[in-house]
């Protein structure tokens, strides 16, 4: 590895921290310019967000429980994008692990909550990590694309859930709407306190600093970032690039599927085809937004996060419709990329 | 399987043909010019709201389509102007163009639901009416219908037998030597990227103004990500994207069928069909060759394969 021009610690530039800020200004106008758009007034859009988001204690549990899938998804898509691969398949993981999760709740309702959690756990893990991992598998084989194989993925594995919570796991007793019963006591995730936060929300903070010392102070992470930066340098100096992609992308597609488990059993407390508001979507965008560094993922997921908790808040306040949300995600991404666009120059 | 039955699969599977056909050929012109357009889904959900609104507006579906193949061109210069002008990340900006148009189709359709148009006129081509029965049924098509086929043909003939086709595809190869060689490639990737956006939007606006006649959120259902695939498989060639097409749109039109008649299947399990027969072919068939990959592709996608 010593022929490698990389140094094992990387140092965050504190200039992309500050042109961040400046391009989340830039985003913040054009919010505004959008509720203007729909004949709102922007600072009582603001008041009502702030007051009912960050303003209150159950506001600020809202923004730190949309968080937790948030981190999680955007890791999904973070530690693959490392060496180069891009996951757009966190929804897909998601609903999968969250699937797995379910099949292991409803099934083992008998098992103590340290034996089932675990166990569930491991389901979802499996689950997204597997959906994730064979279109890893098929990218190291040269077979298709993960871009792809990814992103069909999402559209068969929320349709699974459909089929499921349609069909055989259907709760008779619930007649509107279709989903599965309620889970036992054993294998609802317990809360910080008396707060709506489930203590997964440890579990992606411990995700987020392991990545970022994986990533900085090992081997794996010092041979990640050189497949990242040159795939071929990488491969001649003897590093398993094949086996590395199917690695990263399991890991990905497993913490994707940590993000649904939390929604059926921290959250929902039950499977339904409800489970994710594009979270795995999001998740994509704040990875982006973040460059793949896990220091900058928590603010932007706590940025994306307040944003959908204030699109909540002014569907009720100022009827405004929530599909606003997407659209600034979008319009935040599109800025970062048109401020970033370091890269390539046109010839012409 | 009876004849009716048989002969309402294939009319349905020609009937979708337009809402995946016209999107795959923009693909491959714009793919052809070396720029992966992942947000397709966003253009064409952009292009089927804008194209229903204006078909329940003006009262006329003509209109509606044309409007969606102008909303289409329109959104896909955002994506012009990002990656060919700024030389972003063509995969992250398709996404975040995918992203924007869900969220402008549903905040556009939003005020439309439950309005319906009257859809665009069938007719046979001279001679498939005197079919006997449910067969001719197969052949009542409307016009973007029959002119998916001389499209195919037409884009074909553009991209390899016209000098401005074969700037398309030097650009594609190689930008650099390109340019060196006296072209313009950013001018000649907006006009590809332009056509690629109208002919997205107007399958979204197909979709919308003439085969469903109302809005649904998410109309699309991820055609714009089979359409991507289907590229693969067409190995980047204008006619060979009918059958890539067809297939993608026979798949769903068994799904429906199947629906139709109540097989005890999950129809959860049969709207997989589409997506899980397009993963299996592409594997199949179209695993990348390198003769037809576009050579500024590769940097896009096999960046770090080895």
């Amino acid at each position: 590895m010593t022929e490698l021009a990389l140094t094992l610690r990387e140092r965050p530039r504190l200039s992309a921290v500050a042109r961040r800020l400046v391009w989340v200004l830039v985003g913040f106008a054009v919010y505004c310019a959008l509720i203007l758009l729909y004949g709102k007034n922007p600072l009582a859009a603001l008041h009502d967000t702030f007051t009912n988001t960050l303003g209150s204690t159950y506001g600020f549990e809202q923004v730190v429980i949309k968080m937790i899938p948030l981190v999680l998804t955007a890791m999904a898509v973070a530690v693959p994008a490392r060496i180069g691969l891009v996951n757009v398949g966190g929804e897909g993981q998601l609903f999968l692990g969250g699937l797995c999760a379910t099949g292991a709740a409803i099934t083992f309702t008998s098992l103590p909550a340290w034996v089932l959690l675990p166990l569930m756990s491991l389901f979802a893990i499996i689950g997204g990590g597997a959906l994730a991992a064979v279109a890893g598998w098929l990218r190291a084989r040269g077979w298709l694309s993960e871009v792809f194989s990814t992103v069909l993925f999402n559209y068969i594995a929320i349709l699974a859930v459909s089929v499921l919570v349609f069909g055989p796991w259907r709760d008779p007793t619930s007649s509107n709407y279709p989903q599965t019963r309620l889970f036992v006591p054993a294998a609802q995730i317990p809360h910080i306190g008396s707060s709506q936060v489930d203590i997964t929300v440890f579990v992606a903070i411990a995700v987020v600093i392991a990545f970022d010392l994986v990533l900085r102070r090992t081997r794996w992470g010092l041979e990640m970032r050189a497949i990242g930066a040159n795939p071929q340098a990488a491969a001649r100096n003897g590093v398993p690039v094949r086996r590395y992609i199917v690695a990263c992308m399991f890991v990905g597609g497993a913490l994707a599927g940590l993000a649904g488990m939390d929604q059926v059993a921290g959250l929902q407390l039950r499977l339904n085809t409800g489970i994710s508001s594009g979270f795995g979507y999001l998740g994509f965008l704040i990875s982006w937004l973040s460059g793949h560094n896990p220091r900058l993922i928590v603010p932007m997921s706590f940025l994306l996060a307040l944003l959908a908790a204030g699109g909540d808040v002014l569907q009720i306040t100022q009827s405004l419709p929530y599909a606003l949300v997407n659209v600034m995600s979008a319009v935040l991404l599109i800025i970062v990329l048109f401020g970033r666009s370091a890269g390539v120059r046109s010839v012409s | 399987m009876n004849a009716t039955t048989t002969a309402s699969i294939l009319a349905t599977t020609l009937a979708l043909g337009p809402s995946v056909l016209y999107a795959t050929l923009g693909e491959i012109v714009g793919q052809r010019a070396g720029i992966v357009n992942l947000g397709i889904e966003g253009v064409m959900l952009v292009g089927a709201a804008v194209g229903f609104a204006a078909g329940v507006v003006f009262g006329n579906s003509y209109l509606g389509l044309l409007a969606g193949a102008g909303a289409g061109l329109a959104f896909n210069m955002l994506m012009a102007a990002m990656t060919v002008t700024r030389g972003t990340n063509q995969l992250a900006t398709g996404f975040a163009l995918y992203f924007l148009g869900v969220g402008v189709s549903t905040l556009i359709g939003d005020q439309y639901i439950g309005s319906s148009v009257g859809g665009v006129g069938q007719f046979h081509l001279p001679g498939l009416g005197l079919l006997p029965h449910p067969w001719s049924n197969i052949f009542d098509q409307d016009l973007l219908v029959w002119l998916m086929f001389p499209t195919a043909v037409l884009l074909w003939w553009l991209l390899f037998h016209t000098r401005w086709g074969l700037h398309v595809r030097a650009v594609g190869e190689d930008r650099q030597r390109a340019y060196a060689a006296g072209l313009h490639p950013d001018r000649i990737r907006y006009q590809a990227l332009a056509i690629a956006g109208a002919l997205s939007g107007l399958s979204g606006a197909h979709l919308a103004v003439a085969y469903t006649k109302t809005w649904q959120d998410g109309i699309t259902a991820g055609r714009g990500f089979v359409v991507i695939s289907i590229v693969i498989l067409a190995l980047w060639h204008p006619v060979r994207a009918i059958p890539g097409a067809l297939l993608f749109t026979a798949a769903v039109a068994t799904g429906l069928q199947l629906q139709a008649l109540g097989v005890p299947v999950s129809p959860f399990l049969l709207d997989m069909l589409p997506y899980v027969v397009t993963i299996a072919v592409v594997l199949i068939w179209g695993r990348p060759k390198a003769f037809a990959i576009p050579a500024a592709l590769q940097e896009v996608f096999v960046g770090t394969s080895t």
